[in-house]
């Protein structure tokens, strides 16, 4: 398939390159158009968030109050944190200006004169190559007063983050541009009510917005025929783990899972057979490999298979991979970036990590894997924001699909009495 | 505290938002760039530029990983054990920084060169194992390749 998000033109990151192949012709042509328009383009297209949860682009936007007398703002998520994800990181280094482009477009349509681009700390390099698109893009007249002389101004900000995953949540990553702890808020208010400095905010994926010119170029019907019909469109998926060529790979959504494993991913390493597999990233449940066949990449099939999109970014596991090192593993994250606020968060990450080193180490007891569901159980849907959830259902899925793993590493009755 | 120059940049950074408290995070970087740590005096000194308290600037600095309040290591080795790379071996990667610096995650090595951190995720699970040195990232490491990368810092 074409490429359209990571398009194999060379230096297709410098802004002379990106104009001569049509380049911000998307924003001229949506600026000559009522902000309403498209919107209603954004939301025929069907394209859904890229940062995790899968919601519709189109409809988050008309959630935003109309007009232009207040302010308004846009929040650009690119904190990508969650294990197993690194394909923004890709659209800042080979594609930066289809991403400024989309923004561009985004405040038009939403009456905002102010976006800010959330980029995760570790990322000092990659916000050097956006800002110089920007700063590029400026020089040009496509960011700041007075776009292409239609009167309309709006400006983008980069706000380097600081090494938290909390902040990828989007009402902490509010607080994060407001100057203060990355913790999560209570909602409602929702942001297009109640955002940045208490005014309507829309917050979407870096991924989400690159999508945005393409739409806007060749129309929602075009848009909508890519890849799966609910959940259309190009995707970056990341495979990392035990394949051959991990990487990020541009598919259009509703290809197949094994596909992407044998095909783009150059099949599994040393060729050894798939035990496992996260299909989009850490927070999301694992597959057993004799239910990924069929599976594809997209919304619905996923759901279907017991797990969800997420990220997009697929952890491959060979039959040699100990599963229980790797929930472990996992457990631990989300302990170290639980922000604890909610009792349920800060305490059971905690012992959810606390339960499964007794695994590791082989002092566990056949109680402690029922024990491990009960606290996981306890923690989701039961706090201020997803990362209970995303801490809960890799250990909650490991549990029910791989028991066994669990029961092997239980003491042995007798030892226990003894 | 912060030279001229980057005092220009803290005012520069200031202008993006409506309030200067949402410069402290800018503020901190600055302010970390130039000393390589930020100490509780430059706390101090930049809650009264930004007009925050200095408890506000202190609760900041301590929620964020990236944010040192000590001096450190002329190298900070940040080595990735989470998922992606724990599978492609980074224990093998961690070893090999131990017996290449004396530093064990969390240690500053005998002669203040470098400070070794075991660290989340970096976005490079494509390339694991991996490491970043400073804003440098390091990806599809092997023991041998990381001796020569090290050894090739002064
Ligand atoms: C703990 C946590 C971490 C998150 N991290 C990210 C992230 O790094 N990047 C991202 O785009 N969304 C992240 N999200 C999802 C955001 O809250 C938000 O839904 C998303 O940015 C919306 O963009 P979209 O609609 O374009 O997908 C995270 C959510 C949670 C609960
Ligand atoms: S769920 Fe966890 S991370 Fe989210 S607000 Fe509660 S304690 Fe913080
Ligand atoms: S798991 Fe190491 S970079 Fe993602």
């Amino acid at each position: 398939m074409e490429k359209y998000i990571l398009p194999e033109i060379p230096d297709y990151h410098l802004l002379p390159v990106y104009e001569q192949h049509g380049g911000y012709g998307a924003l001229k042509k949506s600026l000559g158009m009522k902000p309403e328009e498209i919107i209603d383009e954004v939301k025929k297209s069907s394209l859904r968030g890229r940062g995790g949860a899968c919601f519709p682009t189109g409809l988050k936007w008309s959630f935003m109050p109309k007009g232009n007398t207040i302010p308004k703002y846009l929040a650009v998520n690119g904190d990508e944190s969650e294990p197993g994800t690194f394909k923004d990181r890709m659209i800042f280094e080979f594609n930066p200006h289809q991403l400024i482009e989309g923004i561009l477009i985004g405040c038009y349509a939403m009456g905002i004169t102010s976006a800010y681009v959330y980029i995760r700390g570790e990322y000092g390099k990659w916000i050097k190559m956006l800002q110089k698109a920007v700063d590029d893009a400026y020089a040009k007249g496509y960011i700041g007063e007075n776009i292409l002389g239609t009167g309309f101004s709006t400006n983008i900000y980069l706000h380097q983050g600081a090494g938290a995953y909390i902040c990828g949540e989007e009402s902490a990553l509010m607080n994060s541009v407001e100057g203060g702890r990355g913790l999560p808020r209570i909602k409602p208010p929702f942001p297009a009510a109640f955002g940045l400095w208490g005014k309507p905010t829309t917050i979407n994926n870096i991924e989400t917005m690159a999508n945005v010119p393409l739409i806007m170029n060749k129309g929602w019907e075009w848009y909508s025929k890519i890849g799966a019909a609910k959940h259309p469109g190009p995707i970056l998926v990341g495979i990392s783990g035990h394949v051959n060529k991990p990487g990020v790979y541009e598919v259009p959504t509703g290809v197949l899972l094994t596909e992407l494993i044998d095909t783009y991913a150059g099949g599994m390493l040393d060729g050894k057979p798939l035990k496992a597999l996260i299909p989009g990233g850490s927070s999301t449940m694992i597959l057993r490999a004799e239910h990924v066949p069929g599976v594809t990449m997209d919304a619905d099939s996923l759901k279907a298979a017991g797990s969800s999109v997420g990220t997009a970014g697929m952890i491959v596991m060979n039959e040699d991979t100990d599963l229980i090192r790797v929930i472990t593993r996992i457990a631990k994250f989300y302990y170290h970036e639980s922000c604890g606020q909610c009792t349920p968060c800060r305490e059971g990450t905690g012992w959810l990590f606390k339960i499964l080193k007794r695994f590791e180490a082989g002092d566990a007891t056949s109680a402690d894997i029922d024990l491990l569901l009960d606290v996981a159980n306890n923690i989701e849907g039961n706090t201020i924001c997803a990362l209970g959830d995303a801490a809960a259902w890799p250990v909650q899925s490991m549990v029910k699909r791989f028991r066994e793993e669990f029961e092997k590493r239980v003491k042995p009755a007798e030892s226990i009495a003894s | 505290m912060l030279s001229p120059e980057n005092l220009k940049k803290v005012e520069a950074v200031r202008s993006h938002y409506p309030d200067s408290k949402a410069a402290l995070l800018p503020a901190l970087w600055i302010a970390q760039e130039q000393e390589g740590w930020i100490s509780t005096d430059m706390m101090r000194y930049l809650g009264d530029l930004l007009g925050v308290t200095y408890a506000h600037v202190m609760g900041v600095v301590t929620f964020y990983t990236m944010f040192i309040d000590k001096p450190q290591g002329k190298y900070h080795i940040e080595v990735c054990t989470n998922v992606s790379c724990l599978l492609r071996g980074s224990d093998k990667i961690v070893d090999a920084v131990h017996k290449c610096t004396g530093a064990k995650p969390g240690q500053t090595s005998a002669d203040g060169k470098f400070t070794v951190s075991e660290v989340e995720c970096m976005g490079a699970c494509g390339g694991a194992p991996m490491i970043a040195i400073g804003e440098e990232y390091y990806e599809r490491l092997s023991a041998e390749k990381l001796e020569e990368i090290l050894n090739t810092l002064a």
